[in-house]
């Protein structure tokens, strides 16, 4: 590991100019940049340590909403009261994710800032759009079995790893930035963005910005009856998704208010389905309609050699992530 | 309530060898890790404390000086009860800081990559993989080690269950095994929800842990010889016979 200069800020001023020099990065639970630290993927000339900062609470919004801090830990969220009640699906996906001792140091910043397990991505030997810019994308006519079938480009193929983030997209939750030219909000499907043509980019985020929190609105909470996090793996627990459905209804009487799906493991960066969500408003809840959304939600999709398995896998659980959230109760 | 942990214990009261993850040495005999040592053995644990890796963790000085970024920082810790003022390289994890320089080789290296949770201890009692925590994040914690479970020569209860269940074959994974267990069991104390909870909207204290639940909160602890079912057995016996603590009883919903 490249020797680099520590730094361990206690307010979020010094913090965002020290990470706004070139070569430097935020440190939080580590359990993603540490990793990429010792393969030579990351090699950052100074780690601005954030783990001072004041950003660790979990705050009930008096307008209703919830206020996660960036720095609160993924064990202590998905485990407080208020978030558990009103925003379940965001526990599932936080539980669904990683391991117990993982999720005691990770981050809610850093969980939406954890970079593609692509192993190209990893390996830097092979060349890697996301990591050296212009070198080629390994992944197109590589081993390519967890990469997206959604929103490719001839770039990137790489998938976006994480779990809570379908939950946070599903509920329209959004990012509370602070930067070295001062505050700003953005909802999180603005947030975390498509490979196109700069790969590199994860998200959406100046350089030296940094995520001071992340609000789930008052009004996402009507989900909270009906929702379901579907994880889709190779073993049954411990590792990533192939595919993941994070699903949410919202009932008015017999008919579908409003419907909420972002599927994980089949893109950049999660992926709301909204054509299927569309087809769902207004509908009676059941199995042929649920088919008629995943087929939509799906339409674009485009396999490569190893993943084109993951197509079918998707309507598939979509289905199943409907079928469980119509099963739900108070 | 009972703390499992052994935060306030004497370090006069620490066995004189602490190598060993499951038991305390008699004085005069030969440990595992002076055995290995004598005989030239290369185990894995010979392969893995090496010299090629102990340098790759301890070369600091980098050729340039001029943008060279300090080669050591300050940092005080608490071992398995006992205060530390440490000079470390930025880059050195919390594993390797305990077993190269505070000669504490019970936390076990195995991927290196926070995949197989053999390097797990507990830091200020919650379990985390010390591999990809940086010695320096951790400044002013306390940390509890597989050598600070034990009170002198009685083993703490999840240690007396592994050996009693068959916890282990090789017992590379044991000490992460067992560090883990130890921090799940609180974290169920205080109400944690796992994967497989049945519903995450009812608050409040975890009811005894069934099979399932044991085996996906463990999930982060890998044991290559298959050991999982005398680990599962350990674990529910130690879960079983843990006091319900007050706090743990009264509903938080």
């Amino acid at each position: 590991m490249k020797p680099f200069a520590f730094t361990r800020p206690t307010d979020v001023d010094t913090a965002v100019q020290a990470a706004t020099q070139p070569g430097a990065r935020f440190l939080a639970g580590g359990t993603n940049i540490v990793d990429l630290m010792k393969e030579g993927v990351e090699a950052p000339d100074q780690l601005v340590d954030i783990n001072r900062l004041p950003l660790a609470a979990i705050e009930a919004q008096p307008a209703g909403g919830l206020r996660l801090g960036a720095l609160a830990r993924n064990s202590d969220t998905a485990n407080h009261p208020l978030l558990r009640t009103r925003y379940p699906l965001v526990a599932q996906a936080i539980l669904a994710g990683a391991s117990g001792q993982l999720r005691n140091a990770a981050t809610n910043g850093g969980n939406l800032r954890q970079r593609t397990r692509c192993p190209y991505f990893y390996d830097v030997t092979q060349p890697c759009n996301k990591r050296a810019p212009g070198t080629g994308c390994s992944a197109l006519q590589g081993f390519n079995r967890n990469h997206a079938v959604l929103g490719t480009s001839a770039k990137c193929i790489a998938s976006y790893p994480g779990d809570m983030a379908q939950a946070l997209h599903a509920l329209d939750a959004v990012v509370q930035l602070q930067g070295p030219s001062g505050r700003r909000t953005i909802p999180i499907a603005q947030f975390h963005r498509l490979p196109g043509d700069t790969p590199e980019l994860d998200a959406n985020l100046a350089p030296g910005e940094l995520i001071t929190a992340i609000d789930l609105p008052a009004e996402s909470a009507r989900f909270a009856q009906r929702s379901h996090y579907l994880k889709v793996r190779d073993r049954a627990s411990y590792a990533f998704a192939l595919v993941s459905v994070a699903a949410a209804l919202d009932m008015e009487g017999s008919r579908i208010r409003q419907a909420r799906i972002c599927l994980g493991g089949v893109a950049h960066m999660p992926w709301r389905a909204r054509e299927a969500e569309a087809l769902l408003q207004g509908a009676e809840p059941g199995t042929p309609l649920f088919r008629r959304a995943a087929e939509a939600a799906l339409a674009g999709a485009t396999g490569f050699e190893h993943n084109r398995f993951k197509i079918e896998l998707a309507k598939r659980s979509i289905v199943r992530a409907l079928e469980t959230t119509t099963r739900s109760t108070a | 309530m009972t703390s499992l942990l052994s935060d306030e214990r004497q370090a006069d009261e620490l066995p004189d060898d602490d190598s060993h993850p499951l038991l305390p040495s008699p004085a005069g005999q030969l440990t595992r890790r002076a055995f290995l040592a004598e005989s030239g053995t290369t185990g894995i644990a010979g392969i893995l404390a090496s010299a090629p890796m102990a340098a790759s963790v301890a070369s600091a000085a980098p050729a340039d000086a001029d943008a060279a970024p300090p080669s050591s920082m300050a940092l005080a810790l608490r071992v398995n009860g006992k205060p530390h003022a440490l000079q470390v390289d930025p880059r050195t994890t919390l594993l390797d800081l305990l077993r190269e320089q505070m000669a504490l080789p019970g936390t076990k290296k195995g991927c290196d990559h926070g995949q197989c949770g053999a390097c797990t201890v507990l830091v200020n009692g919650r379990r985390i993989n010390s591999c990809l925590a940086l010695a320096l994040s951790h400044d002013g914690a306390e940390i509890t080690t597989i050598e600070g479970l034990a009170r002198g020569n009685e083993l703490h209860p999840m240690q007396a269950a592994f050996i009693k269940h068959d916890g282990f074959q090789c017992g590379y994974c044991t000490s992460g095994q067992i560090c883990s267990a130890v921090g799940m069991l609180r974290e169920a104390e205080q109400g944690v929800p796992s994967h497989v909870t049945a519903d995450v909207r009812r608050t409040g204290p975890v009811a005894q842990l069934s099979d399932a639940e044991i085996r996906e909160r463990m999930s982060g602890n890998i044991c290559r010889c298959g050991a999982y079912p005398g680990i599962v057995a350990a674990v529910r016996e130690v879960s079983l016979a843990m006091p319900r603590s007050a706090n743990s009883r009264r509903s938080r919903a």
